[in-house]
């Protein structure tokens, strides 16, 4: 198991070294979400292959789904999705009362006007 | 629920895999983004002194440990508690010098490299983990000790194991008493 506060720090560094590159250069603020988000789209790959190694085939969408709230979610933030919602037309949301990557920074006051920056994928 | 102040705060711990796949998709842009190998590694350091300077608070705050009286217990500290804490190895210690201000942690498994066979065509020279020679720089000059941190050994390189070299420089802040006259 590694530890949490050496996880958050890394995010943090990366999520201002990327917004320090987006105000030196002419990069607007939705590309340097577009990296951050691709980079968690491939942790997000290699986790779940680890992950369904053994598991069985989703029956549908919503076994999906299903399997991200509980499984992946306890598995990777050691709690699960609060809340999940859904149209039945292909739009879910899922909430996180206390989503742990976000807690030290939305404790108090202090970083409210940076809160939008961290716009984890 | 309201939390009592004096209750001891819980230090959670979070699924390896998601510190080393994030490393690694982090390895994988900032090598997109700079074609030098030398601009990545740079980088990585500079990230791992922004680390390391806030990790070092936490890991005082968490280690108890005492104040120490030498570069060698110093070294110590950070491969037996500093890296079972953060990272759940004990690099082992060697000294280089006889005047025992170059020291060397030795890695014969590195958790950070647990999925990566090998380094990208064209990047011979990348460190892989250079991060974690920006971390431990970071924290020491946050205690007033100037270091030169750097890799001696890479198992990606084609070493036996990994090698992480610290060389401490003079003292940042020198106390200079004064006699009472």
């Amino acid at each position: 198991m590694a530890d949490e506060a050496l996880f958050l720090l890394l995010h943090n560094e990366m999520v201002s070294g990327l917004y320090k590159s987006a105000e030196q250069g002419e990069v607007e603020n939705g590309r340097c979400i577009t990296k951050l988000e691709n980079m968690g789209f491939r942790v997000g790959q290699g986790l779940i292959e680890r992950f369904t190694k053994d598991t069985a085939r989703f029956k549908d969408e919503l076994d999906i789904m299903k399997f991200i709230c509980k499984d992946f979610w306890t598995t990777v933030f050691k709690k699960q999705i609060d809340n999940l919602r859904t149209n039945h037309q292909g739009i879910y949301v899922l909430q996180d009362n206390k989503f742990r990557l976000l807690t030290q920074m939305s404790a108090g006051k202090q970083y409210l006007e940076h809160a939008s920056k961290v716009n984890f994928r | 629920m309201s939390r009592p102040a004096h209750r001891r705060p819980e230090y959670h711990k979070i699924n390896k895999d998601l510190f080393v796949l994030t490393y690694g998709a982090l390895v994988a842009q900032l090598c997109k983004d700079y074609e030098k190998d030398e601009d990545v590694n740079k980088y990585l350091d500079k990230m791992g002194y922004g680390i390391g300077t806030r990790l070092v608070e936490d890991f005082l705050a968490r280690s108890c440990v005492r104040r120490c009286h030498s570069y060698s217990e110093i070294t110590d500290i950070i491969a037996q508690v500093a890296f079972k804490m953060y990272l759940g190895i004990t690099p082992s210690v060697t000294c280089n010098n006889p005047s025992r201000t170059e020291f060397s942690l030795i890695l014969d498994k590195n958790p950070l490299v647990e999925f990566v066979e090998e380094l990208p065509a064209g990047r011979s020279s990348l460190c892989y983990c250079n991060l974690l020679c920006g971390i431990i720089r970071g924290a020491l000059e946050m205690v007033h000790l100037a270091a030169d941190v750097t890799f001696l050994q890479d198992t990606l390189k084609g070493d036996r194991v990994t090698e992480i070299g610290i060389t401490f420089l003079k003292k940042l802040d020198e106390k200079k008493y004064r006699r009472k006259k």
